[in-house]
């Protein structure tokens, strides 16, 4: 049993049963599951979590599922000490949640594990979704575990590589002609006509709990307190908003002292539509047409930007977009201070964190944690420049010529 | 009979015209206001659409032509 009681509208506050629904029938706005806390609390203690399993799911009393989760072993990725790049950019706490360790090397794990277990209850025998990439791979591995059909809906104009990355779990997958917005305007017709379970629709509001799980694991990692800082990337803007929800919980249910995190929101300057919301002091997300590198946060209508702008706004934190020159600068520097290969996306949270730093918005001795969504190897070749070894004949001399090592 | 969700936003120049009016007119379309915000210099609209798909399409097509930009309410469907 899970103390999960209901679906609530974020804007107006309706309530719904828990079933697969992600918008409020009045303001159309989106919905959230909410909880038992009391009894929550009552069960839950730091001893009894850290009984659990090393994966996501030790926190399962704190996720909305009845049953046995559909698990690939996500979670309890590594919190890095990161002194080298902390020196390298003027901070004297810095950590590195490295959350490309995951099974297919995103945190979308965490969410589409909660989606699917949730699909697998409520009795859908297919699952759909539609990416550019982490999402499809995600889904794909998930539905391969459940023994769910999987449908895989990806742009034609996705390189093969990504494809690759979701097709080995062998879904139906389905390369659609045409721009981003014939995808989108596609699967809004899936969803009204098919009956399947939409990981990241239908099944939203379940699918965004598994990011909680983040800020848990960050919790626990620093001996059950919350950062002073956090710093992570925006697409839609739900992993934000969740990692913020997390640090609440842990404090409402007194695991942690009370919450006084400052969150910093960051994108690429070619699709930040929070980030210039925020700097434009408005309380509205205006929707970009998005060009970027950094593929896998390019959404231009962000379904949850609002509700990411408010918590940048009422934590006292902040907002900070970056070139895609200055993101793969920032994935170049974090592989070589700290060894940690991340795809664009963790570029421009380091590139961002830099200029927030420089510019003494986050400060030297706050403890502060950026949060790496994603592996390198995925986008490994924006990086190919980087490939410039020296060739040698198989002879010590032709070695010590090239390197001008003295014999 | 279908129902769409949609937002609209609309630049300046097009806040002070009754295009929402139009829309229902010109193409049978019953629209009902859910949420908006518009000041002089932009405005938003967030509401649901009820029509055949046909005319629903049509009157879309026809409002981006006029400069508003249509988007689905519960944001971009495709993820990273
Ligand atoms: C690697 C990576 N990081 C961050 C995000 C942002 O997720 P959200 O849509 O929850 O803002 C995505 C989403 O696709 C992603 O693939
Ligand atoms: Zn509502």
């Amino acid at each position: 049993m899970s103390y999960a009681t209901a679906l609530r509208c974020r804007k107006c506050g309706h309530e719904y049963p828990l079933k697969p629904l992600n918008v409020c029938n009045f303001c159309l706005s989106p919905l959230e599951v909410i909880y038992d806390y009391k009894s929550m609390t009552k069960a839950i203690s730091q001893e009894k979590l850290a009984e659990g399993p090393f994966t996501m799911w030790r926190y399962k009393d704190m996720l909305p599922v009845e049953s046995d989760a559909v698990d690939i072993g996500t979670g309890f990725t590594s919190l890095v000490k990161a002194d080298n790049l902390g020196r390298e950019l003027g901070l004297d706490h810095l950590y590195i949640k490295n959350d490309g360790l995951n099974p297919t090397f995103s945190f979308k794990d965490r969410v589409v594990s909660v989606a699917m277990t949730k699909a697998r209850e409520f009795g859908f025998d297919t699952v759909a979704c539609a990416s550019t990439g982490n999402l499809a791979a995600s889904v794909a591995a998930h539905a391969a575990k459940a023994k769910l059909k999987a449908y895989v809906f990806v742009p034609a104009s996705v390189e093969t590589g990504k494809l690759i990355g979701a097709a080995i779990y062998n879904p139906v997958l389905i390369t659609v002609d045409g721009n981003y917005d014939d995808v989108n305007r596609l699967c809004r017709q899936l969803v009204e006509k098919y009956n399947w379970g939409f990981i990241n629709i239908n099944l939203r509001p379940y699918y965004a709990e598994g990011s909680k799980t983040l800020s848990y694991e960050v919790a626990e990692q620093l001996g059950w307190r919350a950062p002073d800082c956090v710093i992570a990337p925006a697409a839609s803007g739900l992993l934000f908003t969740r990692i913020w929800k997390g640090l609440d919980e842990l404090a409402m249910m007194r695991l942690i002292e009370p919450v006084n995190t400052h969150m910093f929101v960051c994108q690429a300057t070619g699709c930040s539509p929070i980030v210039s919301a925020f700097q434009a002091g408005s309380l509205h997300v205006n929707p970009v047409e998005p060009s970027t590198i950094a593929q896998s946060i390019a959404i231009g209508n962000p379904a949850d930007g609002y509700y990411a702008l408010r918590v940048a706004r009422q934590s006292g934190g902040g907002a900070s977009a970056v070139t895609d020159e200055e993101a793969i600068a920032g994935m170049k520097l974090l592989s070589q201070t700290e060894g940690i290969f991340t795809e664009a996306v963790g570029g421009v949270v380091i590139g961002a964190l830099k200029k927030l730093v420089a510019s003494k918005v986050i400060k030297k001795n706050e403890v502060t944690v950026a949060f790496i969504t994603g592996a390198g190897p995925k986008t490994q070749d924006i990086v190919a420049d980087t490939v410039q070894p020296f060739n040698i004949r198989p002879t010590l001399e032709s070695l010590e010529e090239v390197l001008n090592v003295p014999a | 009979m279908v129902t769409r969700q949609v937002m609209f936003t609309f630049p300046s120049e097009l806040v002070e015209e009754p295009l929402i009016y139009y829309l229902g007119q010109k193409f049978n379309i019953i629209t009902s206001i859910r949420r908006a915000d518009v000041s002089e210099n932009k405005g938003w609209v967030v509401l649901e659409l009820e029509g055949e798909e046909k005319d629903i399409e049509r009157g879309l097509v026809w409002m981006a032509g006029k400069g508003v930009r249509v988007d689905p309410v519960s944001g971009d469907l495709v993820e990273g």
